[in-house]
């Protein structure tokens, strides 16, 4: 068993299913906006549809899911590149405090969406 | 005449390594890899320095970077081998140096060591032998195989960079020799070391280990199934 207290769900498995689902849903997201681009929309159609509780809601599965998505997958390349077996301590240092700049800029995503979705 | 090129490191002499090319004549014959580096050693230069037993890719000792593809040297022909007439001979990536083609194994046998690979019961034992039926016995094809040459770990980027954290696809190939073995009875303990995100998770199923394993087996699979047996344990 190897400890690791920086991942998002401290379980291998649980990051596993968490980084499977969230693609599935980010997928079913970029598809729906995709097929509503496709068939044309212009600006009142598109004020309409966000105006709609499914497409907020959805959309805010969809920020969650791109939050969680991209925690477990930049932690995955941080563990990988930068660590103390590659660079000793210094690889320690740069890679917590690039990934508390990474979980910061998640964090505003997530509020940012939120206002955007639910703002006005 | 066949061009070669061997990696050489003596680390009480050299500052760094460096590649030592040489001229082979293999007198047009298709010879493995092994018996190019035989002839160096016996004609050109005797301090070579290799680890090699049985030459027929049983022993596992011969595992080298031949062309940029892990294997083993003693069953690996030229005419797989070579490319443009030319020969490039490495020792398997990511691990220390010892000298020349010879390397520690020491992280790659504590990977090894971790998954407790031996048989699990603590039912008391039957007079004669614990019986397995064939179909169960059937389910360790394809794992009890390997030959723990480290050719798979040492291809792997994810070993690479976590050796010491990522078990690798020749220990967990054998985790789950043993996970899937009907007369051991030590699973959960074994399931319950296994769920951080290194010592499984860390694998993301690239397959290099399935393209250089000498013996044709597919640790890639093996993980897919631990993963399968955690998330039914979890879910």
């Amino acid at each position: 068993m190897v400890t690791a207290v920086t991942s998002l769900g401290r379980s291998g498995l649980s990051d596993w299913l968490l980084q499977r689902v969230s693609a599935v849903v980010l997928l079913a997201w970029f598809l729906v906006i995709g097929w509503v681009v496709a068939t044309g929309i212009d600006y009142a159609g598109w004020q309409a549809l966000f105006a709609t509780a499914w497409m907020r809601i959805f959309t805010l599965l969809a920020v969650l899911s791109l939050a969680a998505h991209a925690w477990i997958g930049m932690w995955s390349v941080l563990t990988d590149y930068l660590t103390e077996r590659l660079m000793g301590s210094k690889g320690n240092v740069l890679r917590i405090g690039l990934q508390l700049c990474i979980s910061l800029l998640l964090f505003i995503y997530v509020i940012w969406g939120v206002q955007i979705l639910w703002g006005n | 005449m066949l061009q070669v090129s061997i990696y050489r490191y003596n680390p009480e002499t050299d500052a760094e390594p460096r590649m030592e090319e040489f001229q082979v004549d293999t007198g047009g014959k298709d010879v493995m890899v092994l018996d190019v580096l035989e002839q160096i050693k016996a004609e050109q230069d005797s301090s070579v320095t290799y680890r090699r037993s049985c030459r027929e890719g049983v022993c596992g000792s011969d595992g080298l970077n031949m062309n940029g593809k892990n294997g083993l040297a003693c069953i690996t022909p030229l005419s797989e081998a070579v490319k443009g007439n030319k020969l490039v001979i490495r020792p398997l990536p990511g691990l220390p140096v010892i000298r020349d083609l010879v390397v520690d194994m020491s992280l790659f046998y504590q990977q090894y060591e971790k998954v407790q690979p031996y048989l699990q019961n603590n039912t008391p034992a039957p007079a004669i032998e614990r019986l397995q039926s064939p179909e169960d016995r059937d389910k360790l094809d394809g794992l009890y195989e390997c030959i723990l040459c480290a050719c798979c770990s040492t291809s792997c980027p994810s070993f690479w960079w976590n050796p010491d954290r990522f078990i690798g696809p020749a220990g967990l190939l054998q985790a789950y020799r043993f996970l899937a073995d009907s007369r051991d009875t030590a699973t959960e303990e074994r399931l319950a070391k296994l769920d951080d995100p290194f010592s499984v998770f860390r694998c993301h199923g690239i397959q290099n280990c399935v393209n250089v394993c000498p013996k044709g087996l597919n640790p890639t699979r093996a993980i897919g199934h631990i993963r399968n047996m955690l998330l039914s344990r979890a879910a």
